[in-house]
């Protein structure tokens, strides 16, 4: 598996100079209806690894991806992107440099897989899409084995077909031209459940997507996955969140003990060694 | 690939299709005009000729400010069907459905009648501005109306239903309106629940191009991110749309190009839903594409149905309304059906 095109070194910078904390959560809450979703949560999240957030249903995942993709602001803390608190960078200015691969998107009209890739680039051009995003968009389809449907409907796709689209289009919205463009700021690619309708193999082939693309040195990559053995044996750390708290976070070995587990799942993992890495069994 | 040649094609024979029915429009009607009555017309106005004959005056005067008003009300009601159907993600939403029609021709009937009693005469200019506020008011009021307790979002069941309610309370003060104003006003006022272009005269042309040409230039701005729109509200956040202005820029010119056609012309029901949907099937959804050749596509099919108001029981006109409504009514019913909501 490889990038494509002649953009590669651009989208696989891995540079000797290599910015550690990026993305910050400081003492973040989230209130709505007089319910807190999430509580004070503090979290730094570096380039060029795989951070994915885990727990329990209603533990306030999806919320935390929302509030560090900027999609709401948090009731009180500061995200920060490189320093900068994004509550009042505006959507465009954020469009270029995040993007965010949701659990399923829905089409309320006939879109062709196409057009629905090229929304990607939607931030980058103003009228009609230049050469450069036509020639991303063709790569990214490529990339991800759509170029077959180009033509088609999206509404005609199965749930894994939509997904690899979606994630064309999250890829071509985050994709670099030219390097002084953009430069000095990192881009940030959201996860929030996108394995949940995809059976076992697309799982595995996302998860390594995700992990080549967020390995550049410039991409800070934060995701929320439901299997633990998916977290486990894909990030690079894991945070793990329970009523709108962090319990824990480091390497999964640090994160994932049987004590921890109960505690918050209220199941009791066996742990079974495999060539892969150590599995977690659930009877 | 849709590219600039695909559309510009297209456009080119909406175009076309358009000219060839105001050439019918101008031509066929009470009295048929031959080519040469036209030519003959149209050169009276030129300096250095004859005074224009009365049947020259009537071609002038009734004949193409009608055809003309015709195409800017049908641009409008294509466009504003375009419009609220991208904003609301739903094929089966419309002007006429969400209260803006029934709400402007209310303002319209009202200012007539409340100007009339302070002696406020309801001039050609302050009418539409009328139109607007009822319309507003209405589509306001569908939408407050129309939102769950839960999430504060606006189900389509939700909206028809209360569209049709709202629509109902509108189109009856309209009738309470008529039943207690003096002779003359009454006949002014049921028209506009009726929907005619009988009333068509150049200050109506005038006033109806400003919003339909302004309005339609406005939203082709923001076709690009209506488009984002259909993949969700979040998903165009995340491609940098500010989805809660958008909302409110496209309602507004949605509310200003229908009040203000209706203000001259009543309510004139499912052009805006039809319209959208032929193009759809045509050429795929790129709201790039569907403002502009909505816009063209409302204009001739509403001609269309003027014509044939127009012609079906000649001398006589039956009101456009009942024609579009024939027409539109089992389009509503097949797309209600396609898509199977659930009540």
């Amino acid at each position: 598996m490889s990038f494509p095109g002649g953009n590669a070194s651009v989208n696989q910078r891995r540079s000797a100079h290599v910015l550690t904390i990026v993305l910050t959560a400081d003492n973040i809450s989230f209130r709505v209806a007089g319910r807190e979703l999430i509580s004070g949560i503090s979290a730094v999240f570096e380039p060029g690894k795989l951070h994915l957030v885990i727990g329990p249903n209603g533990a306030g995942k999806s919320t935390l991806i929302k509030v560090l993709s900027r999609l709401i602001r948090p009731s009180s803390g500061r995200v920060g992107y490189e320093g900068e608190n994004v509550t009042s960078a505006s959507e465009l200015d954020l469009a270029r440099r995040r993007a965010v691969l949701s659990q399923a998107v829905e089409v309320a009209f006939p879109l062709k897989v196409r057009e629905v890739v090229m929304m990607g680039r939607y931030p980058h051009f103003g009228g009609r899409p230049g050469p450069a995003d036509e020639t991303i968009v063709d790569e990214m389809m490529e990339y991800f084995d759509i170029i077959e449907f180009s033509d088609r409907g999206y509404q005609t796709l199965s749930g894994g077909e939509r997904q690899r689209v979606n994630f064309a289009r999250v890829l071509a919205q985050l994709w670099r031209t030219d390097h002084i463009e953009t430069l000095p700021k990192c881009r940030y690619l959201f996860l929030d459940e996108p394995l949940t309708f995809l059976d076992i193999r697309h799982q595995i082939e996302f998860m390594k997507k995700v992990r080549e693309f967020g390995s550049a040195s410039d991409v800070v990559t934060v995701g929320v996955v439901h299997d633990l053995n998916l977290a486990a044996r894909f990030a690079d750390q894991i945070v793990l969140i329970n009523d709108g708290r962090v319990v824990a976070s480091g390497t999964s070995a640090e994160v994932l003990t049987a004590e921890r587990i109960n505690a918050v799942f209220g199941i009791i993992p066996t742990f079974v060694k495999a060539e892969s890495g150590v599995h977690l069994i659930f009877d | 690939m849709n590219g600039r040649n695909g559309y510009g094609r297209l456009i080119l024979a909406l175009v076309g299709a358009m000219l060839v029915v105001l050439a019918a429009s101008i031509r066929f009607g009470a009295i048929d005009f031959s080519v040469a009555d036209i030519l003959a017309a149209f050169s009276s106005l030129l300096p250095g000729h004859a005074e224009a004959t009365l049947n020259q005056r009537i071609f002038l005067e009734l004949r193409l400010p009608r055809a003309v008003l015709c195409m800017l009300v049908g641009a409008s009601l294509g466009v504003g069907g375009t419009l609220m159907q991208a904003l609301f993600r739903n094929p089966i939403v419309e002007p006429g459905l969400v209260g803006t029609s029934s709400g402007a021709a209310f303002g319209s009937a009202l200012f007539f009648v409340v100007g009339g009693a302070f002696n406020i005469g309801a001039s050609l200019y302050s009418l539409p501005i009328a139109a607007c506020l009822g319309g507003t008011v209405a589509t306001y009021l569908v939408f407050l109306l129309a939102r769950s307790r839960e999430d504060g979002r606006a189900s389509i069941v939700m909206l028809l239903l209360t569209g049709l309610a709202v629509n109902a309370l509108f189109m009856s003060a309209i009738g309470f309106l008529s039943y207690i104003a003096r002779d003359p006003q009454a006949r002014s006022i049921t028209f506009w629940s009726l929907g005619t272009l009988a009333g068509a005269s150049w200050t109506a042309v005038q006033i109806v191009s400003i919003s339909t040409i302004g309005g339609t230039s406005i939203a082709l701005f923001y076709a690009k991110q209506l488009n984002a729109l259909m993949i969700g509200e979040e998903e165009a956040t995340y491609l940098g749309v500010n989805v809660n202005r958008l909302k409110w820029i496209v309602l507004s010119i949605n509310v200003l190009v229908v009040a203000v056609a209706t203000a001259f012309t009543g309510v004139i029901s499912f052009v805006g839903l039809i319209v959208p949907h032929i193009l759809r099937m045509m050429r795929g959804a790129d709201n790039r594409f569907l403002i502009l050749g909505s816009a063209l596509t409302g204009a001739t099919l509403l001609s269309l149905a003027d014509l044939l108001a127009r012609l079906v029981l000649r001398p006589a006109e039956l009101p456009i309304g009942i024609v579009t409504s024939a027409v539109g009514v089992p389009v509503f019913l097949y797309l209600l059906r396609k898509r199977r909501y659930v009540f």
